[in-house]
């Protein structure tokens, strides 16, 4: 599971490299994503764009990483591509998670907030 | 382990058997995507029966062979209206005999109480139909229509 991380003064994004968060990842996902938000800003941007496929385990993982994070800090999604959106929207869980359509929109957010 | 695989095509379908470990569902996905029928789908409706495949596949990986990977059997059939799958697993029986019905958390959920699992179930009854589970023998089988978009 390769992740590539750009820390800003406000926000950490986390881009997965890998084209798939699935049963036989799920789990190193998870592992990876909670050493690499140990510390730092509040808010982090998962970066989805590469991830063409999502199951529920990586759904669940994906779950798990924002449950960690909370309540202090939040973990935002950009860069959903059709199929993983679809996941998100079938589970609902598209009203757990803010959206953005892209990690740069989500920093710039960042940059006005 | 090298997965055992034995792959037929018989009349536009696929029947394929292999072992039910998470890396060899991987595998078996990305072979049973690249041939007939589903390889002849629109992408968004591949990604769909890849999706439904992948948890029905994972949770006999993880469920029906708690214990180590066993065989399971994939037969894709192209139907009038989509293709019809059958999946065979010669492990433990579904808990009360009957498929989960795979329940959502409440929209108003606290963060801290979200579900980490529990998804897979709710997305297999939202993408398919006519999902039917026998147990037969030994065996499980479990059976469902991929309806075609529109």
């Amino acid at each position: 599971m390769q992740l590539q991380t750009q820390t800003r003064p406000k926000v950490i994004s986390v881009t997965v490299i890998d084209d798939r968060i699935d049963a036989a990842t799920a789990i190193q996902f998870k592992e990876r994503m909670r050493d690499i938000t140990k510390d730092g800003p509040a808010r982090v941007v998962l970066d989805l764009a590469r991830v063409q496929f999502l199951d529920s385990s990586g759904l669940g993982a994906i779950v798990a990483v924002k449950k960690h994070l909370a309540p202090d800090r939040a973990l935002e999604l950009a860069g959903l591509t059709p199929t993983v959106e679809k996941v998100f929207r079938l589970t609902r869980m598209d009203s757990i998670f803010t959206i953005h359509p892209s990690v740069e929109v989500a920093v710039s957010h960042a940059a006005s907030a | 382990m090298q997965p055992a695989r034995d792959v037929q095509f018989p009349a536009g379908g696929l029947h394929l058997t292999f072992t039910a470990s998470p890396f060899d569902v991987r595998d078996s996905l990305a072979q049973m995507l690249a041939t007939p029928p589903l390889c002849d789908l629109p992408a968004s409706m591949r990604g769909m029966a890849e999706l439904v495949l992948a948890e029905v596949l994972n949770n006999v990986a993880e469920h029906a062979y708690p214990a180590g990977p066993g065989p399971v059997t994939v037969t894709l059939t192209p139907v009038a209206g989509g293709t019809q799958c059958l999946i065979v697993d010669q492990g433990l029986a579904m808990p009360g005999g009957r498929v989960p019905v795979g329940d959502l958390p409440s929209a108003t959920t606290d963060v801290g109480d979200l579900p980490e699992g529990g998804f897979g179930w709710h997305l297999i009854h939202s993408l398919t139909r006519d999902l039917t589970y026998q147990r037969t023998g030994a065996c499980n089988r479990l059976s469902f229509l991929l309806p075609n978009e529109g």
